[in-house]
């Protein structure tokens, strides 16, 4: 059975629309990664439009491809501009600058290239691996189970999003707030709807994270539009000369980055941005050249390079299994899957196995295609980073207002847009993280329904929710996550109230 | 009833107190920091930054309400004159890419994916 599941699987990639598809998206992936500005997540929002009348293999493989390759390509202007083309990029985006000046700079394209595509399809293994293992366990889950994997999704995406957790949870419940307009909850009574019929339906979800990833990132470009790019230069011949001595040299670190990312990425809420922090700095504390780094060496670069592209995919294991997104990416997806009737949830693998299998397919192609498109994007690395970003921004911004109207076929979306687009620069700005809110919206239908239908269960019993054996696991797990973080600040004011008083 | 002892307003009630609470502690934490009411951003010196910002809050608006009316190819087309006018390319760029961006943008969308772009006045010459 799985033979000509797999067989079928291969027959709907390997189609000549598909490929095509693939190719395509691929391009456009590549420049979104290597342009400053405009991010993965935003490739992913501008795609969702024009997957809307593809198949459901092709829709899915455009965004797979688009992603993978725009993760990459974000190494490639840290190297030549010091800018990250991605905040996936951000973390070893000075340590690549100093060695393009070093006279290294291929050397770094070439690191980002080998082991991004390692990284992706050590990720990608584990997907195909973990995601059916973990779907046979989840069809056993009730009510109760799937209401402590929503907490513990947002209680991690609050935690591990940088900064101030409490504007995280402040992020976190204004997305839940934004959940709740509408008449989809489990009364089926209109809530916040001011009787508008726009309203009643839910705020949709598409057209205010276009808003959110795609209008505030160029509201961001807009306003730095005065600072000028200032190029590096760097010669590019063979950017594989050395790979094979690096491999050899850092197997360990290879690891280690591809595994933490691909955990990171299947954590909700903390994508390949986070990943590449945390293994860079991991890099760091377990390297024996720790005096190296900052100054143009490859080791960061190899690992956290690795770390984001697996987080990728990753963050589709609990994607897919529990309808819980891993990363802003996946938070866009779900609602692809969706409406491509490709449901998310532990029966996806029994109702859905081969378009399932044609998507793990088009993962492992994409990061095998990444090999020679991404050194046709490194050659032409000079002329992307030249388009004159007083045309590309209006050009965008045309393609998100055809994208926030075309999920309704109504202008309301255009404005829920640009309402979305500008709370977003504002939160991001004051220093309140986009992806608590994102998963907050995606997850609070599946949180109140999943309380509700609980506590009617349980009649109304607090003590019912640790009664079954994995919610009670999952529910001590999720209390000692929340405990944790409060625990520390209790501790860290202890001891700053002592210190206080010495000096 | 067990079931309506969790009605509709209960989850928003939930998360109303949830904002109240935090809302308090972040505005004790500015206090105790002594940190400014309002800090502007740097890019409110550049005139052409400032411009364009505004422009495209304007512009997007712009759409939304007009679009309807006066249709997509001159909505589209004006607010990109406007909106690469205001970032600093010349007449002589300007003018071409935005029509042609409108016009590449209109046939992928009406075209190939079948998206109902609004004519407008120029109902009369809907292809």
């Amino acid at each position: 059975m799985t033979a000509s599941i797999l067989s079928q699987a291969l027959a709907q990639v390997f189609d000549p629309y598909v490929l095509w598809v693939i190719l395509g998206s691929a391009m456009f992936g590549l420049f979104v990664g290597a342009v400053p500005g405009l991010t993965a997540t935003m490739a992913t929002a501008l795609l969702v439009p024009v997957t809307f009348f593809m198949p459901p293999v092709p829709a899915i493989a455009s965004i797979v491809t688009a992603t993978a390759m725009a993760i990459f390509a974000g190494d490639i202007p840290s190297c030549f501009l010091r800018m990250p083309g991605t905040p996936a990029s951000a973390a070893y985006t000075d340590e690549a600058y100093a060695m393009t000046k070093k006279g290294q700079g291929e050397l770094a394209l070439g690191a980002g290239l080998v082991f991004s595509v390692i990284g992706g399809l050590f990720g990608t293994a584990v997907l195909i691996i973990a995601a059916p293992a973990l779907a046979e366990v989840a069809l056993k889950f009730s009510s109760f189970e799937y209401f402590w994997l929503v907490i513990l999704g947002l209680s991690s995406a609050v935690f591990l999003s940088t900064g101030n957790p409490l504007k995280g949870v402040v992020s976190l419940l204004l997305g839940l707030l934004v959940s709740a307009v509408g008449l989809d909850n489990p009364a089926g009574y209109p809530r916040f709807t001011f009787g508008n019929a726009e309203l009643a339906g839910g705020l949709t979800l598409i057209p205010i994270m276009i808003g959110m990833f795609a209008v505030s990132e160029i509201l961001r470009g807009v306003a730095a539009i005065d600072k000028p790019w200032e190029m590096a230069q760097a010669s590019i011949g063979n950017v594989f000369k050395g790979m094979w001595g690096l491999t050899k040299k850092y197997p360990w670190q290879t690891l280690r980055g591809s595994a933490l990312g691909t955990a990171i990425g299947a954590l909700p809420g903390a994508g390949a941005d986070i990943a590449a922090w945390m293994s860079y700095a991991m890099s760091k504390r377990f390297s024996k050249e720790q005096e190296k780094f900052g100054t143009g060496h490859v080791e960061g670069i190899i690992e956290a390079g690795a770390s984001n592209n697996s987080a990728l995919a990753g963050a589709w294991i609990p994607a897919l299994v529990f309808g819980i997104p891993g990363d802003s990416i996946t938070a866009i997806v779900i609602g692809v899957l969706y409406i491509k009737g490709l449901n998310p949830g532990p029966t996806i693998f029994m109702n859905n196995a081969v378009a399932l299998y044609a998507i793990f397919i088009v993962f492992i192609l994409a990061n095998l295609l990444m090999i020679p498109l991404g050194i046709a994007a490194i050659k032409c690395a000079k002329q992307m980073l030249r388009a004159p970003r007083e045309l590309l921004l209006p050009v965008i911004l045309l393609f998100c207002i055809v994208g926030a109207f075309a999920i309704n076929n109504s202008a309301f979306g255009v404005v829920l847009m640009l309402a979305f687009g500008v709370v977003g620069y504002l939160m991001e700005e004051n220093g309140f993280p986009v992806a608590p809110a994102i998963l907050g919206m995606v997850l609070g239908a599946m949180l109140e329904e999943n309380f509700i239908s609980s506590m009617i269960k349980a009649d109304g019993r607090i003590f019912a929710f640790f009664e079954r054996p994995i919610a009670g696991s999952l529910g001590v797990l999720t209390l000692l996550v929340l405990a944790v973080p409060l625990l520390r600040a209790l501790f860290r004011t202890r001891m700053a109230s002592h210190q206080g008083g010495n000096s | 009833m067990p079931g309506q002892k969790f009605g509709p307003a209960w989850f928003p009630g939930l998360i109303a107190v949830g904002l109240i609470v935090c809302g308090a502690l972040l505005a004790v934490q500015t206090v105790r920091y002594r940190a400014p009411l309002v800090v502007l951003p740097a890019w409110i010196r550049s005139p052409r930054a400032v411009a364009g910002v505004v422009s495209v809050i304007a512009g997007l608006l712009f759409y939304a309400l007009a679009a309807d009316t006066l249709g997509f190819y001159l909505t589209a087309f004006l607010i990109q004159v406007v909106w690469m006018r205001v970032l600093g390319a010349s007449w002589r760029v300007t003018l071409p890419v935005a029509l042609v961006a409108t016009v590449v943008i209109h046939l992928s969308f009406y075209k190939l994916l079948r998206i109902p772009l609004p004519w407008g006045i120029f109902e009369g010459f809907a292809f």
